[in-house]
């Protein structure tokens, strides 16, 4: 601050001067007399770090709204950080994913020392996934997979820690059962994807590969293509408004908590006016504090995402779970976090300020502000909606255009919904100025909204983002979701779970299906072998030319599930109706009489050399197929076993399917056990009738969170303002009491207060975010579905808000309306 | 010291706020009609007398009778509800409710009683009338000028025909001549509808346009009727 | 203002002497204006004669010839009455109140109460006035208001005086 010594005044401010020489006295701390002339940046940073030297001495109250301020920033500039991690977060995990990955493109290698076979031995407990394999090295120097330091011998495994945590846990009984291995060691973090994951790798010997459907060879860990695939343009929407709809919100938080407190800050600076300050100064001694508070947000936040990121690094969510070590806000997002949050701090208080005028006797709002004019506010959304529609039934056509494309949506649809928060005062101008006929409660809020509905507007305006932009997800998603929830075809009804085996010959099938019949939970078991035949009289000279078709081996039963039957006896043949089998019409040969052969080679392909002839009786049945529960029909030959001998076929598998007793519980896991008793990679298959993307319902689940913890923020930053209100008119409300107004009656006017701009936020975001949702599916050329359960969800957690802040505020309420507030003089 | 036919007596009360006493063994009565000034220097006990009156604070010991029954054993409800329809109010600023109309604040109390909009609206500009602030009856409180803001705070105070009006330094924000014309349709108004005053001031000129008055001093009342 | 009051007030506190009758006059009251020795030997005549006083005895030794004069019950309730009087309010009446709140704490009688009482009087003819004014013309207004100031500034001094007895009770007693 400037001394005495350079303080002549210059002509320019010589009245400021002079104010300053006389008034000086009568305050406590003195503020340094206004510099004269000074460079422009000296005179801003002396004036902001005097404000923020009121920040922190300006007594009680000043520290109150500094710590205020603090907070609410910190809690958006958390969000912030978080939101500026997912990058991080996400390459972090996709690093690793990949370095796990154990396939490759291209050819297999031949078995040698260098390579290792292996099969995915994936596994489903309760809800939870269990990521496995099992593997057996062809030679002495087989490739180990990240994060363990061998390969494991047969019958040892290596677990990550969340699952050997629960294999020793009393939930993991019956999951010690399954994996029938000696546990060796516990799997690093660079062989995990996030701290969570469940994952196993077990050594098994070559001879069990035989029960092992698919198998396959590699000779190094880790996928060699990482490029990827690219996202569905659908989910490249989704993510781009996501981020809208989640940081829009917490932009106008921190906007809102910038100008907590502002009406006594106000006057605090009219003492300043009478002391000399002149109007910039104010100005810019006002910015100070909220600069100071701001910037003291900022440490609050990335104190608050340290503490947070430990705690979210340990858990897991829907199955997904991330080290703390990637929870990184990137350097260039972080770096525009820092800078962003206190420049829009300083602007929003500076925009404040211009509504009202700083005079040395007090605060001068401008008495009647101007009507709201609609025009502009109009010209947003429409903007954006001009950004929006030519995307229509393109977005993501044109490869080249996609980033072009992608900043155009954003574009858009942060417009079309800024453009809402704008429309939001003209609309609760508008409304309420024809209310004030009702019962007194309602009088005295709308009669308040009329007076000053900006405030209250301008609360609101988070949660018309938030819950437009969520409507417009959620439209979104009810569609995407409607198209990735396909018919499986499956009907849980006859069979809840599949279980496909290889066996040598008829009798281990038999003994597959005695085990699983055997097992607890089951009712019933139908059981078929397969396998592949080929036409022998083919001509072809390509093996992989010739046709196949496949010939099944049940009982009768079984038998009725795959086909239309009318009459089954034990030797009888049927062959699936030509028309009905897969094989194209002039490479039909599966006929009654017909000569097929059963000889295949090593690689899957028909044997034309070595053939192994069978005739289909001239006695077969033709019939029609039948889908059976998985949904898939059969074709080719059906055989009872009287009238064909399993231990025939060359490389049969044995499928069963499972009706489950209703009765036992965790049946499931009984019969997921058995299957690990019968070969350590079986596939058993759980029947439903639909099936959902899971990466939607993460999205969908993360989303939800996201809006739900910014309504609660805008909550909090209502009470806040409605708090501050109240304290206000301490006054008016102890008179109010003095002449008998019940506490019902005010209680309800904050009820109306803050149900009245809340529920016209709400009925402008769902019209908002209907229209955006429209036009975002129609870019993704998908078919109108409005997601009633999410608007209705939606609408509910806007009745919480309002609940929420008005019960928030009662208690105060009740206390101010006690007559100690008419003992002020 | 309690006449025959007193409307409200309070008997030997005794208030503290922490460990300051405000009211110590103060004594009070007022008849139907009649104008009572409460003098006294500030910090005596004047206002705290007045709110233990109406009801508004209970105090620590002592006894208010109003109309034969002891105020001091009715619930918050019931003395609320006494406020509302037997009481007025003026106090000297920030009693006008900014966000509605003058009419809408002088309607209030009737409308806090249950009286239709209309009726109480009717009847409020009526009671603006005779305080001479029927034209401002549309505006806002911020925008009429202080002489005015208290005439409808009378006005207020007297459209639900009370028994009792209890005012508070009524004129304390006011210039000489405002003042002045407050107090006189103040009294005029309460005499005719024998309205008993309990006027709180610490203004001489003010203190004139009562009956008889009581001083307060270190929490005790002193009624000065019965000197001289 | 009673010169003969104020001094049967100073004399009740004990028999004195003319001269010191006058010394503790002018320091109590006479501020500018001593009183002349003259006054107080013919007040002193007066109240003898009315009997509100007596010669205590006299002194010879020297000097001019020194009464002693004592104070009667009579001149007590005298005063008594004097003080419990409250004065018709009237402008530049401060002295003689002036003077009855000093000798009150002098005598130790209540002069709170005789503040009280001042002000209750003071409050009637405020009263009067007011009521008068109501009824009247414009010149009656500004006549009356006239007054009424006055009368007002004269309260706001009974007011100030008795905020202030205890430091001035202390000051009259030295």
């Amino acid at each position: 601050m400037s001394g005495p010594k350079d303080g002549h005044p210059s002509p320019g401010d010589g009245a400021t001067g002079r104010a300053t020489l006389t008034a000086v006295r009568p305050s406590p701390r003195p503020p340094a007399p206004e510099p004269p002339r000074r460079p422009g940046v000296a005179r801003w940073a002396a004036d902001l770090a005097m404000g923020a030297r009121f920040a922190v001495n300006g007594g009680r109250e000043s520290w109150a709204r500094t710590i205020m301020t603090a907070v609410g920033v910190g809690l958006g500039v958390t969000l912030l950080l978080f939101a500026a991690s997912v990058p991080s977060m996400d390459s972090g995990r996709n690093e690793r994913t990949n370095a796990i990955a154990a396939f490759g493109f291209g050819e297999e290698p031949k078995p040698g020392p260098g390579t290792i076979r292996l099969a995915q031995a994936n596994t489903d407990y309760g809800d939870k996934d269990i990521q496995g394999m099992v593997m057996a090295p062809d030679g002495d120097r087989p490739p180990h997979p990240p994060g363990i330091s061998g390969v494991p011998a047969a019958g040892e495994m290596w677990v990550s820690p969340a699952l050997k945590t629960l294999l020793a846990s009393d939930e993991g009984k019956l999951l010690r059962e399954r994996l029938p291995y000696r546990t060796v060691g516990v799997i690093g973090d660079s062989g995990l994807s996030g701290p969570a994951e469940l994952r196993y790798y077990a050594g098994i010997t070559q001879k069990q590969f035989d029960h092992v459907i698919s198998d396959y060879r590699i000779d190094r860990w880790g996928a060699q293509d990482t490029s990827g695939d690219d996202l569905d343009p659908a989910l490249v929407l989704l993510v781009v408004v996501g981020c809208v709809v989640l940081l829009l919100p917490v932009l106008i938080f921190i906007a809102t908590a910038a100008r907590f407190g502002g009406e006594r800050r106000d006057r605090r600076l009219a003492a300043l006016r009478l002391v000399g300050a002149d109007t910039h100064m104010t100005r810019r001694i006002a910015a100070g504090e909220s600069l100071f508070g701001s910037v003291l947000g900022l440490a609050v936040g990335a104190a608050l995402f340290l503490l947070l990121r430990e705690a979210v690094g340990g858990g897991s969510m829907m199955n997904l779970s991330f080290f703390t070590s990637d929870i990184t806000p990137t350097l260039p997002l972080a770096l525009a976090i820092a800078v962003t949050v206190p420049a829009s701090a300083v602007v929003v208080t500076l925009i404040a300020l211009r509504a009202v005028t700083i005079e040395p006797l007090g605060v001068v709002r401008n008495a009647t502000p101007k009507r709201r004019r609609l025009w502009w506010r109009l010209l947003l959304p429409v903007l954006g909606i001009g950004l929006l529609l030519p995307l229509a039934g393109g977005f993501g056509a044109g490869s080249s255009g996609g980033d072009l494309q992608t900043y155009q949506a954003a574009a858009g649809a942060v417009l079309l919904l800024i453009g809402l928060t704008a429309l939001l005062p003209w609309l609760v101008e508008a409304v309420v100025e024809r209310f004030g006929k009702g019962p007194v409660p309602w009088q005295l809020a709308t009669r308040r909204l009329q007076l000053s509905s900006g405030t209250a507007a301008r609360a609101v305006s988070g949660i018309t983002v938030a819950v437009a932009g969520a409507i417009a997800l959620q439209m979104l998603f009810a569609s995407v979701e409607a198209q990735n929830t396909e018919e499986t075809g499956q009907d849980p009804n006859r069979a809840q779970l599949i279980l496909n085996a290889k066996v040598d010959n008829g009798a281990q099938a038999n003994d597959a299906f005695a085990r699983l019949r055997a097992t607890k939970g089951v009712g019933s078991v139908l059981g078929i072998t397969l396998d592949t035949v080929s036409d022998a009289r083919s001509k072809k000279k390509d093996p992989a030319d010739i046709p196949t078709d496949s010939l099944t081996v049940a009982d009768c039963p079984a038998l009725r599930e795959v086909a239309r039957i009318t009459s089954c006896r034990d030797g009888d043949v049927f062959v699936i109706n030509g028309s009905d089998s897969y094989v194209a019409p002039e490479d039909a040969f599966v006929k009654p009489g017909a000569q097929i052969n059963l000889s295949v080679r090593d690689d899957g392909l028909p044997s034309p050399d070595k053939k192994k002839l069978w005739t289909v009786p001239g006695s077969a049945t033709k019939v029609r197929p039948r889908e059976d529960p998985t949904g898939a029909t059969s074709s080719g030959i059906l055989a009872t076993p009287g009238a064909f001998d399993i231990a025939d076929l060359p490389d049969p598998q044995a499928q069963a399917m499972i009706r489950l007793d209703p009765k036992v519980p965790d049946a499931t896991e009984y019969v997921r056990n058995a299957s690990a008793s019968i070969g350590p990679a079986l596939d058993v298959i759980q029947l439903s009738g639909t099936s959902q993307s899971s990466e939607f319902q993460t999205i969908r689940n993360v989303l939800f969170i996201g809006a739900t913890a910014t309504l609660l923020l805008i909550g909090a930053s209502m009470i806040v303002t409605t708090l501050e209100q109240l304290r206000d008119r301490k006054r008016l409300l102890s008179v109010l009491v003095a002449f008998g107004t019940r506490r019902t009656t005010l209680s309800w006017s904050i009820l109306w207060q803050t149900a009245v701009p809340v529920v016209l936020g709400l009925a402008l975001s769902i019209a908002g975010g209907l229209a955006l949702g429209t036009l975002l599916l129609k870019m993704v050329g998908e078919g109108l579905a409005v997601d009633w359960a999410g608007l209705a969800m939606m609408t509910g957690i806007g009745a919480g808000v309002i609940v929420l802040v008005t019960l928030a505020s009662l208690p105060p309420l009740w206390r101010m309306m006690r007559p100690e507030g008419l003992r002020t003089e | 010291m309690t006449p025959a036919g007193s409307l409200l007596i309070a008997d030997d009360l005794h208030k503290s706020y922490g460990p300051t006493p405000a009211l110590d063994g103060a004594n009070f009565s007022i008849h139907p009609g009649e104008v009572v000034a409460v003098m006294g220097p500030s910090g005596s006990g004047k206002s705290t007398l007045l709110h233990c009156l109406a009801g508004i604070v209970r105090p620590d010991s002592g006894a208010v009778h109003y109309g034969g029954r002891e105020l001091t054993a009715l619930s918050d409800a019931e003395r609320s509800s006494l406020r509302r329809g037997e009481f007025g109010f003026v106090f000297q600023f920030g009693q006008l409710v900014p966000e509605l109309t003058c009419v809408e604040n002088v309607a209030l109390p009737l409308r806090l009683n249950g009286v239709k909009r209309k009726e109480s609206e009717a009847r409020a500009l009526s009671w603006m009338e005779r305080l001479e602030v029927a034209d401002v009856a549309a505006k806002r409180p911020g925008e009429v000028s202080g002489g005015q803001g208290q005439r409808v705070a009378v006005a207020r105070s007297l459209v639900t025909g009370p028994r009792v009006l209890f005012a508070d330094e009524p004129t304390g924000a006011l210039d000489s001549l405002n003042g002045e014309r407050v107090m006189e349709l103040l009294t005029e108004a309460a005499r005719e509808t024998r309205t008993a005053v309990v006027l709180v001031t610490h203004e001489a000129r003010v203190a004139a346009y009562s009956d008889r008055e009581v001083v307060v001093r270190d929490g005790k009342a002193r009624d000065m009727a019965g000197v001289r | 203002m009673s010169i003969g009051h104020t001094l049967l007030g100073l004399l009740e506190s004990g028999p004195r002497h003319g001269y010191d009758l006058k010394r503790a006059f002018d320091e109590k009251f006479g501020h500018d204006r001593p009183l002349h020795y003259g006054q107080v030997y013919s007040t002193m005549s007066r109240l003898l004669k009315n009997g509100l006083v007596e010669v205590d005895g006299v002194e010879h030794a020297g000097g001019p010839e020194r009464k002693r004069y004592a104070i009667t019950d009579a001149g007590i309730t005298d005063v008594e009455q004097w003080l419990a009087q409250p004065e018709k309010p009237e402008p530049y009446l401060q002295s003689v109140l002036y003077t009855k709140v000093v000798l009150a704490l002098l005598t130790g009688r209540d002069a709170a109460d005789l503040l009280d009482v001042q002000r209750a009087e003071h409050l009637r003819l405020m009263r009067e006035l007011t009521q008068r004014k109501r009824g009247g013309d414009l010149s009656d207004q500004l006549i009356c208001d006239h007054a009424l100031f006055h009368l007002e500034a004269d309260l706001r001094w009974l007011e100030l005086t008795a905020a202030r007895l205890s430091p001035l009770a202390k000051a009259v007693r030295s």
